[in-house]
């Protein structure tokens, strides 16, 4: 396969990009029927006679399935529909239950939407034409060294994904990118996945599936309008995986006009080794013989619950983020870590309960980041709440514990001993300020170390740390260190 | 023996609850007629003695425990191969579902089990609902017991005839363009087309979603009623059904009466095509119900001149989206599974051999009128005349409080006589389609025998969405006028004849 460079396709071809994300939605039952929705069950456990499209079953639309479509539409500035209905997308194939899909087809729930997305510095103003419903199908799994169904001996269904509920959101023609084009899906792409998770609407796990993204590409010659060929590359199952193959394509198709040969439009499979291969041929388009549902009524959402639906709509991620950190002062570089953290909800509710931005930062990436790692949980499903690391925050500026005690009392908050000041007197791990221990300790120190004391009375100050040292250690941990050191100062002086 | 063949579920109801007769008496005595005259009538395909026994037998034991009993207690019940019944096979009359055991209930095989129902067995139909004359069973055609050489009617023919041959006081069936109706008209029985959404479609195996409504088929319009009562109602796993208090059918049946009702007659049903006697029957039923105070007018619906036409784009439409999924995957049937042949030879082997002719001209007369092109034309313009005859009924029913009409435009045919000629089969359902593409309700009852051939003419009443209790308040009427005329209903009086000897169930003079 004859690549062009990539700098060299631009210069010759602008790509105009169309891109198809389904999204998982993460309700606790499935599209048509009450049957679980979740991921890596046994295989055939999570079904029944609706999912399995058994003859006389019919479906029951999930009203929780519409609630999420709305919020997804309503987050991508669409349209809401007054009325719409589901339609059959009707081919043979096995893991189809019913040999038909339940889809929306001319009347989406949620139409003419945009997100704007900025790309170093510039910003891109992507058409959203809809978002509709439909039931993702089962999954086969084919014998064989290659997993392809071409090559298998026998194949393998397994229907608990049947009826999963799906939203596809698909943009208009995106023009205009130039050479930003692959970065520009990989943007969007992250766009969507931060908001969905926003929404709470979907896991969004790229590996598992939960939001997948067919990248459409066709390359028009430089000053022609008329759309050219467009292939859909499919099996993209990473952010960095959407910009990798759109690159491809566009090097693979550029070589291909250059050469005056024409693109064939057809899928394209992605191999993460980096190129994708032909897979179903589109030159003769599949007639699915849409027709509207009849075993489903209309959904007809009222304006009333549509507007109350928009009124829990969240923060746009990027917006909240810019907010957030201009409030809380941070670098550019604190922010990309207390979002790579997944901590800007926890630091946001530490500083609510009275913290500073740094020290909450300052815990939350540091001390309880190492924790949840270690116990290979969240942030948030740690057994500490914000408002606790934000007590024990206090109890430093109190003085009544220094940073060393402070994590042996979020150890014992997390492992279930109380309140951070619970904590500190179960433990007893108040810092000791009392001048007569203090003192007591300070005396013991330097009768057990003369010669130390020795050079302080001769005016060498730094050797002081040792005697610091020595006294912290009698009283384990638990005295204020500046204190000790006034008093040594005093006593040698 | 014979006088509880020959009474009505209400009657049997009665009598098991009183504790005059058991459960198991009735039962045995059902099973037995099906084990003396279903050789000629072939109106079951399935027929589980043991399980209606046992079933008869917990009645029984419910009874005397002193427990409450359903309201059908102890009442047997043949039931239309269409709706799913755990531990029964479901074939839907077809081959390609040969065997199928359904894991499942439909949710009208749990309301009549909750009633203490006893479930005789599966009766014959044409291939998933497809015909007026069960020849297109994958199985075997039945007879009409009044003349076995003549069609039951169908799709439901094997429901009705199951009542006509008295191996049965109740039945069920399913209606999507007068398979409850035409059975009816044809074999002297009463049977009812719901409103759409009145009456469960969950686990009745579709034909035409859009279309199907299950109901009730009797011998006399009360027990219809009764039935009607118990598989009625609103069902929250079926969007279509319709979340609505069910009108009071039995007391519809008890008030009778039709002084002042405003009755409309087609205008469009009759003349070319229908037979002479049938008319001549429909007339005098008119001429009965004005005689009791009604108030006849003519009413025109221009529209469902059209509906034939309309009906047979809709249905097949979604025929062919609702048969895919009998692809050999999963169930049913699997032809040509030699470990050689790819998963689409071994689809297209399966469906080849388990659908029949009539199954098949439907999936692709669909599949046609669906395609890309097509579709506006066939599909679209069909859901345009679908509305265009809502709207004849809604201007009608503005005037008159039903409509009225012959059921069929014929007597019962010979067997094989329209076989080869699907067009004329499908006239027979000219008069009961408008009712499924609009929705409403509708009753068939029968009104006299054709002086032509001595054979059943069905009268059809027709009310809006939701109104059932017209139909039964009409057909209580009518019928009980026509019995008093008679001395006997027609049923008894053909039992009673010799030609009616070999149903054995004695003599009511």
């Amino acid at each position: 396969m004859s690549l062009m460079e990539f700098d060299d396709a631009l210069v010759a071809f602008d790509p105009v990009l169309g891109l198809e994300v389904h999204v998982e939605l993460n309700t606790a039952s499935k599209m048509f029927c009450g049957c679980a929705n979740a991921f890596g069950a046994e295989p055939n456990t999570q079904t029944c006679p609706v999912c399995l499209g058994l003859p006389g079953s019919l479906p029951v639309v999930n009203a929780r399935a519409i609630e999420s479509a709305i919020r997804i539409g309503l987050a991508l500035n669409c349209d809401i529909a007054q009325w719409c209905r589901f339609a059959r997308k009707n081919y043979f194939y096995p893991d189809m239950t019913k040999d038909f899909q339940t889809s929306q087809y001319d009347e989406p729930i949620a139409f003419d939407g945009f997100v704007d997305l900025e790309v170093d510095g510039e910003v891109f103003h992507i058409e959203i034409e809809r978002a509709h419903m439909e039931e993702d199908a089962g999954k086969l799994v084919h014998s064989g060294f290659t997993g392809r169904i071409g090559d298998a001996d026998y194949s393998l269904v397994d229907y608990n994904r049947a009826g999963t509920p799906l939203i596809e959101i698909v943009t208009r023609p995106i023009r205009g990118t130039g050479a930003k084009a692959p970065q520009v899906a990989k943007a969007y792409v992250s766009y969507l996945r931060d908001l969905m998770l926003a929404l709470g609407v979907s896991d969004v796990r790229m590996e598992q599936g939960s939001l997948r993204c067919d990248a459409n590409v066709s390359l028009m010659p430089k000053g022609e309008t008329e759309l050219g060929l467009r292939t859909e590359t499919k099996n993209v199952n990473s952010l960095r995986s959407i910009e990798r193959a759109l690159n491809y394509e566009i090097r693979r198709q550029a070589a291909l006009l250059a050469e005056g040969g024409r693109v064939h439009q057809e899928t394209r499979h992605w191999h993460e080794e980096g190129y994708t291969t032909p897979g179903r041929s589109k030159e003769q388009a599949e007639d699915y013989r849409y027709f509207p549902e009849p075993d489903l009524v209309p959904v007809a959402p009222s304006r009333e619950w549509v507007e109350q639906l928009r009124g829990t709509l969240p923060e746009v991620p990027a917006v909240r983020r810019a907010r957030l950190q201009e409030t809380w002062g941070f670098t550019d570089l604190e922010m990309q870590d207390a979002v790579n953290g997944g901590a800007l909800d926890v630091i946001e509710a530490t500083v609510a309960a009275g913290a500073t931005p740094q020290s909450a930062r300052k815990w939350w990436l540091t001390e309880l980041a190492r924790r949840a790692n270690e116990a290979g949980v969240e942030l948030a499903e740690l057994a500490i709440t914000p408002s606790q690391v934000a007590a024990v925050q206090a109890l430093v500026d109190a003085g009544t514990v220094n940073d060393k005690l402070a994590r042996q009392v979020i150890e014992g908050v997390l492992a279930g001993e109380g309140t951070p000041a619970e904590v500190v007197g179960a433990r007893g791990l108040a810092v000791v300020s009392d001048d007569g221990a203090l003192t007591a300790a300070v005396e013991r120190a330097i009768e057990a170390n003369p010669d130390v004391a020795e050079r302080i009375r001769e005016g060498k100050l730094a050797a002081a740390g040792a005697l610091i040292g020595a006294v912290m250690r009698d009283m384990r941990g638990q005295a204020d260190a500046a204190r000790v050191r006034e008093l040594i100062l005093a006593r040698l002086g | 023996m014979s006088a509880l063949l020959r009474a009505g579920a209400t009657e049997l109801a009665g009598l098991i609850a009183s504790g005059e007769v058991s459960a198991r008496e009735v039962t045995a005595a059902h099973l037995d007629q099906i084990a003396a005259v279903d050789d000629r009538v072939k109106a079951f395909l399935h027929v589980d003695g043991e399980r209606a026994l046992a079933s008869a037998d917990a009645v029984d034991a419910k009874r005397a425990a002193g427990e409450k009993l359903g309201p059908l207690a102890g009442v047997p019940l043949a039931m239309k191969d269409i709706f799913t019944m755990q531990g029964a096979p479901t074939t839907c009359g077809s081959r390609i579902l040969e065997g199928w055991m359904p894991p499942y209930n439909s949710t009208i095989t749990d309301k009549l089990l909750a009633a203490d129902v006893i479930v005789l067995g599966k009766t014959n139909m044409d291939e998933f609902a497809m015909g007026s004359s069960t020849e297109n069973s994958g199985y075997f055609a039945t007879h009409n017991p009044w003349d076995n050489a003549l069609i039951p009617g169908g799709s439901g023919g094997g429901s009705a005839a199951a009542l006509a041959a008295f191996e049965a006081p109740l039945a069920i069936g399913t209606d999507t363009g007068g398979s409850i109706r035409q059975p009816a008209s044809v074999t002297g029985t009463v049977g009812v087309k719901p409103t759409y959404g009145g009456t469960s479609r969950y686990g009745v195996v579709a034909m035409a979603s859009s279309l199907d409504t299950p109901g009730p088929c009797a011998r006399n319009v009360r027990d219809a009623a009764l039935l009607h009562s118990v598989i009625g109602g609103w069902d929250p796993r079926d969007s279509t059904s319709i979340n609505a208090p069910l009108p009071d059918l039995l007391g519809a049946v008890e008030r009778a009466d039709v002084a002042g009702m405003r009755i409309g007659v087609v205008t469009e049903f009759g003349g070319e095509g229908y037979q002479p006697g049938v008319e001549q029957r429909f007339s005098e039923a008119l001429a009965v119900l004005e005689q009791l105070g009604a108030q006849i007018v003519e009413v025109s619906c221009p529209n469902f001149e059209y509906a034939l036409a309309a009906y047979y784009l809709i249905m097949p439409s979604e025929v062919s989206s609702n048969l895919a999924r009998f692809d050999a995957m999963r169930y049913g049937l699997r032809v040509g599974d030699d470990g050689v042949n790819s998963v689409e030879e071994v689809m297209n082997l399966t469906r080849g051999a388990g659908f029949g002719a009539e199954a098949k001209r439907r999936i692709i007369i669909g599949t046609y009128a669906l395609s890309s092109g097509y579709y506006d034309a066939y599909y679209g313009s069909a859901q345009k005349v679908r509305t265009l005859i809502k709207r004849d009924f809604d201007a009608a029913f503005d005037k008159v409080d039903v409509l009225v009409s012959p059921t069929t435009p014929t007597t019962a045919f010979p067997i094989g006589e329209r076989v080869d000629d699907p067009l004329a089969m499908y006239k027979a359902d000219l008069c009961t389609i408008p009712s499924n593409l609009a929705g409403n309700c509708a009753l068939s009852l029968p009104v006299g025998l054709s002086p032509d051939n001595g054979l059943p003419v069905g009268f059809q009443v027709m009310a809006p969405v939701l109104a059932d209790d017209r139909l039964y308040r009409i057909g209580a009427a009518l019928e009980a006028e026509l019995n008093r005329n008679w001395g006997a209903s027609l049923l008894d009086q053909f039992a009673d004849s010799p030609a009616g000897a070999y149903l054995n169930v004695g003599s009511i003079r």
